[in-house]
């Protein structure tokens, strides 16, 4: 079993759907996606061009799903997609792209590209043309359970640690639980403060949640090198520990794809709705808010800002919690321009950042990000996904810029009002 | 062939061709696109797939006001020449006359000087897109044959409607023959090229609406 | 009729004075006919003196498939006018209609001129020449085709005169019965002038003729063979309704609101922006009107397939046939296909999904 050129031919063939259809029918070659693609405007390179990352799904359909492609085919007319054109696009699909979504937003015909490109990864990936990060990482998730290759013991020494530093119990594997915790390889390694954030706000709200040693992964790099099959497998590992434990709602940590893997694609690649619930960590916290079971003390008196990462915003509809929460502590709070659902991606999400070849241009594409933040100029940048976390922080040296990140849930934690 | 000859042949088999093959056509493509269908989603919505689909239908025709400011002269030109074409086609009192005649339907027309006006700006605007598209790298580069094709059978009814409203360079009977030859051929050709986004276009945006607004967010 | 066998010598000037029109009339007439075929005003005094001198020529008119229409409209006795008497100061030697003589004699008489003036006459035609059986129309036994060709022969010029003989008009209505053609479609050697109209315009003809005599050459012809001077501009660029056609207001009806007020009759099938005649700025019956001013649109009957150019009353932007039962069809039979289409399309996507090959990670690197 390997990859082969015709088993991605036929992963693109399943993904073209109505609405696909819709979308290669409308497009009419006006150009405003690329406007509106970061890895575009800040390179110039019309290959990027959005719509033009799915040029082999749309071979496919207009040869296979159209009257004048069936006719085209059969006389030869039609392009060929073949393992030289997937070659050449690799880098467009993959290196080029954090399926942010800004070009769904703009198209005038109302093409959601960001969705084709996804699809367009799954043809991608079966022809054996995915990147190589991205294949190592897909590789350790599903063999040892994390793309960074974390496993339990990791995690349960990140877990005495906090243990140590609160004196609380961090629950695991505990069955009645209202909430279950997921948690990204890069929370576990590099910000292990918030697990500690997360005990500290559940205990003042008499919320019981716990962490499950079987399924502790957010990440799904499935979902990131644009294979269903994959993900699913990733997914039902969640599903079923959850299952087991019988909670009553999962949360999805601060990672952005995480968020959309398990929210909005889970039940779609296990194939049936799931008896839990989803929410984003974000959304659980403005519940409390929202219930009063949030109290917190003391003002941020720095000048912040909020990064919207791009699939809890724009893809995941979490937009107004973030603002609801920071209102409660930042007396400084600025706006950068086009946030929200238009806000611009910090260009690592979407397996970029997984992809070592696309360190070069992640770190170009990272001036959109820097102009944005020129604009305003905050003191402090605060995000919920810790993949932009890195990435902004890594951008920001680079542009010699000292403005320090903070993770949402950590700061309402270090904000809690002592009762 | 004598002129009124052509001039009798755009108004009868011509138009019988030109007709069947734009209604054949369109019909097949729709059907083609929605039979399809869409795999059903189990993920447990935060919105209306349908409302949300039928607003951004609506909403998606105004810009979003940093896509303003980055594609200025693809929005403002777009506007003016989609604007123009409903004017000369649907607000003309000889063309609405024909739409009578076809579908039983009529409207009140605008003064014909005014439809005049617009043609001609429309027609400079035209121009100025092709220019655009031939200069600005990313057009140039996304551009195939077809999309030079469609802006050709999208001027030559403005042009020639405009010649034979003034009567400029030939007989009036050839000028109005070849008018109607230039839309003939345009119905011809729309079914097969990205003209069908007329229709479409109402596909498209309600499935991103849909999708967007399953997920909570205004699309 | 007038006795002609002794005017055959006289010029033109005293044919006119012995007629008794004075000087002034005569010089009132040419600057009418200079003005009205667009001369300048110093051509005048060369126009009078042509005309003067201008030996009466023969002229022969054969009437095929006709319906006598033109030489009604050309001869209107009602009243001694100037283009009347310039026609009886023309050698008329063959008219139908018009001469005395009959049967054997006449024939005769067309013979003898032909003969005399072999090379120098005018030749008039007006009705079209049926090619289908020569039985159609005959005159003396003799086909028209064959009365055709012999007269076009020795002739110095042909004037087709009425749309039968230009282009050839109603007779030529589908399924044209008995093959009728025009003029111009068997005579290719001789200068033709068509002057079309159902009928044409009385002044059109003398004003044609008015130039042969000065200049001794045919006017300025359109791409279909009319002068230009009487041709040149649509009924459309002249109407006194086009203000109304301009801003839009139409008579829907020929007895509505619009219809009285004098709007424009485009919605009532007008062709009068595809009929090029000046029957808009000349009119009829000494300027007394024409079609659209007495309220009923133009036919366009100047201009070829005036007869099968779609309906009289079907507007110029409305196609000629009824597409309604064809679009139902149509319609019908492509949901017919794009449900197969459709179908076909289901059918791809579930092979491909039969066909899915589940991807663990070792799928996802080449062999």
């Amino acid at each position: 079993m390997s990859a082969t050129l015709d088993k991605g031919i036929n992963a693109l063939k399943e993904q073209v759907d109505s609405s696909v259809a819709a979308f290669f029918s409308s497009c009419v070659h006006c150009g405003m996606c690329a406007d509106a693609c970061l890895f575009y405007t800040e390179t110039g390179d019309a290959t990027v061009t959005p719509i033009n990352k799915t040029e082999p799904l749309r071979r496919i359909w207009k040869s296979e799903y159209t009257l004048l492609g069936r006719l085209g085919k059969i006389f030869g007319l039609n392009k060929k997609v073949d393992d030289d054109l997937l070659a050449e696009w690799e880098t467009l699909v993959y290196d080029n792209c954090t399926l942010c979504g800004r070009c769904s937003m703009v198209c005038p015909v109302g093409n959601d590209i960001t969705l084709m490109i996804r699809k367009t990864r799954e043809g991608m990936a079966k022809a054996g043309h995915a990147p190589e990060g991205l294949i190592g990482a897909t590789k350790r998730s599903v063999t040892i359970g994390s793309p960074m290759g974390v496993k339990l013991p990791a995690l349960q020494a990140q877990i005495s640690h906090v243990e140590k530093d609160t004196g609380m119990k961090i629950p695991v594997d505990v069955v009645g639980a209202e909430y279950m915790l997921l948690l990204s390889s890069m929370e576990i390694m590099n910000f292990p403060e918030f697990i500690e954030a997360v005990a500290k706000i559940f205990d003042k709200a008499g919320a019981t949640w716990t962490i499950s040693s079987e399924a502790f992964e957010a990440t799904n790099s499935g979902i990131q090198i644009g294979v269903s099959d994959i993900a699913a497998e990733l997914v039902q590992r969640v599903v079923t520990a959850a299952e087991k434990l019988k909670v009553k709602t999962v949360i999805s940590p601060e990672c952005g794809h995480a968020y959309m893997a398990i929210r909005w694609d889970g039940p779609n690649l296990v194939g049936k709705p799931f008896t839990f619930k989803v929410r984003h960590i974000l959304e659980v916290l403005d519940e409390f808010r929202q219930e009063g079971r949030l109290k917190l003390s003391g003002k941020e008196t720095q000048k912040l800002t909020y990064h919207d990462p791009c699939q809890i915003s724009r893809r995941g509809g979490v937009i107004d919690q973030p603002r609801n929460l920071i209102n409660m502590f930042a007396e400084d709070f600025v706006e950068m321009p086009e946030a929200g659902k238009m806000n611009w991606c910090c260009g690592a999400g979407g397996g970029v950042s997984s992809n070592e070849r696309a360190d070069e241009v992640r770190l170009k594409v990272f001036q959109r990000k820097k102009d944005q933040l020129n604009e305003i100029k905050p003191d402090a940048i605060i995000s919920a996904c810790s993949n932009c976390r890195i990435h902004l922080e890594d951008g920001l040296e680079e542009y010699n810029m000292d403005i320090p990140l903070m993770s949402l849930t950590e700061t309402l934690a270090e904000h809690l009002a002592d009762d | 062939m004598s002129e009124i000859e052509f001039l009798e042949w755009v108004r009868g088999p011509g138009f019988e061709i030109a007709t069947v093959i734009f209604i054949a056509g369109v019909i097949i493509r729709l059907l083609e696109i929605v039979i399809l269908g869409r795999k059903e989603n189990l993920a447990e919505a935060k919105g209306s797939e349908m409302s949300s689909g039928l607003r951004t239908i609506v909403t998606r025709t105004i810009p979003d006001k940093g896509a303003f400011k980055r594609s200025t002269f693809t929005i403002v030109a777009g506007y003016i020449f989609h604007i123009g074409l409903f004017v000369t086609i649907f607000l003309f009192a000889p063309h609405i006359l024909l739409f009578k005649d076809v579908i039983g339907l009529s409207w009140p027309a605008l003064p014909t000087p005014i439809v005049d006006a617009f043609a001609v700006v429309t027609i400079i605007t035209l121009l100025a897109i092709l220019i655009h598209r031939m200069r600005d790298n990313v057009l140039r580069f996304l551009s195939t044959k077809e999309d030079y094709l469609v802006w050709m059978l999208t001027i030559l009814p403005l042009i020639t409607g405009y010649m034979a409203f003034h009567r400029i360079g030939m007989s009036a009977p050839t000028l109005l023959a070849i008018h109607i030859l230039t839309v003939e051929l345009l119905l011809v050709a729309f079914p097969f090229t990205k003209f069908m986004h007329a229709f479409t276009i109402v596909l498209a945006r309600w499935y991103n609406g849909a999708i967007s607004g399953y997920r909570g967010v205004e699309s | 009729m007038t006795d002609r066998s002794s005017d055959k010598e006289k010029t033109l000037g005293d044919a006119l004075r012995s007629q008794g029109v004075s000087r002034r009339s005569f010089l009132k007439f040419c600057a009418a006919t200079a003005s009205m075929m667009a001369i300048s005003p110093a051509m005048i005094p060369k126009i009078a003196e042509a005309l003067e001198k201008a030996r009466k020529p023969s002229v022969i008119w054969l009437s095929f498939q006709e319906c006598t229409g033109c030489t009604e409209s050309l001869t209107r006795a009602h009243a001694t006018t100037i283009e009347n008497l310039i026609f009886d100061s023309i050698s008329l030697d063959y008219h139908h209609t018009l001469q005395a003589a009959a049967g054997h004699a006449a024939e005769e008489a067309r013979e003898v001129a032909m003969k005399e003036n072999h090379g120098e006459y005018l030749l008039v035609v007006d009705g079209s020449i049926p090619m289908g059986d020569p039985g159609y129309s005959t005159i003396a036994g003799i086909s028209n085709y064959d009365m055709l060709m012999e007269a076009a022969e020795g002739a110095a010029a042909i004037i087709s005169v009425g749309t039968c003989a230009t282009y050839g008009g109603l007779p030529m209505a589908k399924p044209n019965p008995t093959g009728a053609v025009s003029v111009g479609d068997l005579i290719k050697d001789k200068p033709i002038i068509n002057v079309p109209g159902c009928p044409p315009i009385p002044v059109v003809i003398t004003g044609v003729l008015t130039h042969f005599l000065t200049f001794g050459a045919i006017p300025e012809l359109d791409h279909i063979g009319r002068p230009m001077v009487f041709y040149g501009q649509s009924i459309h660029d002249r109407c006194y309704r086009r203000p109304f056609y301009d801003k839009g207001l139409f008579a829907e009806t020929f007895d509505d609101e619009g219809a009285q007020k004098g709007w424009c009759l485009y919605k009532l099938g007008c062709k009068g922006p595809t009929t090029y005649n000046a029957c808009a700025t000349t009119k009829w019956n000494n300027g007394t009107s024409f079609p659209i001013e007495a309220g009923h649109p133009c036919i366009g009957c100047s201009e070829p397939r005036f007869w099968d150019g779609g309906g009289f009353y079907k507007a110029l932007s409305m196609p000629t046939q009824d597409i309604g039962k064809t679009a139902v069809y149509t319609a019908a039979g492509a949901v017919a296909a794009g449900v197969a289409i459709g179908g076909l399309n289901k059918l791809t996507k579930s092979g491909a999904a039969a066909a899915h090959d589940k991807t663990t990670i070792d799928d996802l690197e080449k062999e």
